[in-house]
């Protein structure tokens, strides 16, 4: 099995930091990763995306040209990626800030609003973990357990207090993946 | 964390594996996408005693790295294609004074100052002498990050060895992407560094680094010699990677993060029945020969893919030397080209080995 997963919105919503610990927690694993960052010119506020792939196999292209899970956190990145998602593949849109539907009927759609469950959380930087939790329930790609190591072994222990916070995102975000089911 | 696997950005990998080597100098100055290397080893090498200078120039860097060698030290810099341009003098001297010192290329899209993205677009430059004058070097071109750590140790023991510059060889994603990695443990040969410039130690004459010979019969003596070296080099240091050359009728070549690319191309096409290989070369210069020629009893085709507009493709034509056709296919400018365009530009080659046309 290859997960082939992009993950797109602008700088500061935590879109890479997604991506390596679904790469970590892959590692964790056992499984062959790799994470690539799109590096632009600009240093904060710009479009950011990393392309992550998850495989029982050893990695051919680490490029993601056409993702089967695509995590799609502002506009502009819809528009832009919406397109390339691989036929038959899960798109997961975060409602808070996108209005528009996704157009595609093709697509596994899965509307998270993940600013408006991170404010209920009392921490919009946490939008991020929101939406990792429904990606997590829904594609099963790694368990929530292997973030939250990847998560122990990534933050500082100074950080650590913000771990049960994370864990609460993970499992709003999951929650919601669940109802739905 | 000595067999741990770690999980690591390439250009981060690059100066863990060099001060592991032994490296303790670095000079540099900054530019996309490298820059991960110069912060990682300003970091790094106070820990272990090193040296880490920002350089006022990419000129100036490569200065520091002739002075550091010719005083026996284990060093490097780094930079990405508009600044190794500025190396090349420095290279060069490197070689004409018989100066050990690994170079990194970050690759990035040129001329001029082109772009930040990825390219290949300096295989030239790195390969045929981007510096004046009758010298080569040992160039390697990883991979993958696991790669990266693994030829950056070989590239300090290689350039010890023969005291000669090498060049590690990689491009904007492979310096920017993660993966794990883990730092071997080996054991680095010992170099005795009786030529360096550290005091007589009881010699009657001091050691002189130098790059001058007026008189001609003395150049080209010395020329006569530094060929014999390469010579010795183009034998010892050959490094490549082949798969599926047993029935292959289309071989797919590409080294770098192309050859990833190429690779994935490789087994979709397989699982078609498609009779495909490749052929991955590792060193770059010296270029695998051999290769081609455990291909060519079964090839009847080669399709070379690159991110430029051709450059190690002419490689490739002299090793196939007429007895198969060579295909290209490129894209230039930081952009890299998708497996389903490379898909369908071996299908098309393949097309034309089963119509008889190749």
């Amino acid at each position: 099995m290859t997960y082939e997963i992009l993950i797109a919105g602008f700088g500061g919503q935590g879109v890479m930091s997604m991506g390596m610990l679904l790469t970590y927690a892959g590692m964790l694993e056992g499984k062959y990763v790799s994470w690539i960052p799109s590096y632009g010119p600009e240093q904060r506020g710009g479009t950011a995306n990393c392309a992550v792939v998850i495989s029982d196999e050893e990695i051919g292209s680490p490029v993601v040209t056409e993702p089967t899970i695509a995590v799609i956190m502002n506009l502009p990145s819809l528009d832009k990626f919406e397109p390339t998602v691989s036929s038959g593949g899960k798109i997961f849109v975060n409602s808070s800030l996108i209005a528009k539907d996704v157009s595609r009927s093709d697509l596994l759609i899965t509307k998270v609003p993940a600013n408006d469950i991170a404010g209920e959380l009392g921490a919009d930087r946490i939008a991020n973990m929101v939406m990792l939790g429904a990606v997590l329930a829904e594609t099963r790609v790694v368990s929530e357990e292997s973030i939250i190591e990847s998560l122990k072994a990534v933050l500082p222990p100074h950080r650590h207090n913000l771990i049960p916070l994370n864990r609460d995102a993970l499992e709003r975000g999951k929650a919601l993946v669940l109802a739905k089911e | 964390m000595a067999n741990e696997t770690v999980l690591m950005k390439g250009n981060e990998v690059i100066g863990e594996a060099a001060v592991r080597a032994g490296c303790r100098y670095f000079f540099g100055y900054p530019i996309t996408p490298q820059n991960e290397l110069p912060a990682y080893m300003a970091k790094r090498l106070p820990e272990v005693q090193g040296v880490f200078v920002q350089a006022e120039s990419e000129t100036a860097a490569i200065n520091m790295v002739y002075g550091a060698s010719g005083a026996g030290a284990r060093v490097m810099t780094s930079s990405s294609s508009p600044g190794i341009s500025l190396k090349q003098e420095g290279i060069s001297y490197l070689a004409g004074a018989e100066l050990p010192a690994v170079i990194v290329n970050m690759m990035r899209g040129g001329p001029g100052l082109g772009t930040i993205q990825p390219s290949q677009s300096d295989y030239f430059q790195a390969t045929k002498g981007g510096g004046h004058g009758d010298y080569n070097m040992v160039v390697l071109a990883p991979a993958s990050v696991q790669e990266l750590a693994d030829l950056t140790m070989d590239a300090f023991d290689i350039a010890d060895k023969y005291r000669n510059p090498v060049m590690v060889l990689g491009d904007g994603v492979l310096g920017q992407m993660m993966e794990p990695v883990a730092f071997k443990e080996r054991q680095s040969a010992e170099f005795v560094k009786d030529w360096a410039t550290t005091g007589k130690q009881g010699r009657s004459k001091p050691n002189l680094i130098n790059s001058l010979y007026l008189d001609p019969e003395k150049s080209a003596e010395h020329n006569e010699e530094l060929h014999a070296k390469y010579m010795t080099m183009a034998k010892n240091e050959v490094r490549y990677e082949v798969k599926n050359l047993e029935d292959a009728e289309v071989v797919l070549v590409a080294y770098g993060m192309m050859a990833r690319i190429t690779s994935s191309v490789m087994n979709k096409a397989r699982e078609k029945g498609m009779k495909v290989g490749l052929i991955r070369p590792i060193s770059v210069w010296p270029f695998p020969d051999e290769a081609f020629e455990m291909a060519l009893p079964q090839a009847k085709a080669f399709l070379t893919v690159e991110m430029s507009k051709g450059q190690m493709v002419e490689d490739v034509r002299l090793a196939v030397n007429g007895r198969a056709p060579v295909y290209f296919y490129g894209r230039t400018g930081g952009v890299i080209p998708s497996p389903q365009e490379v898909m369908e530009q071996l299908e098309a080659v393949y097309a034309k080995v089963q119509g008889g046309e190749a």
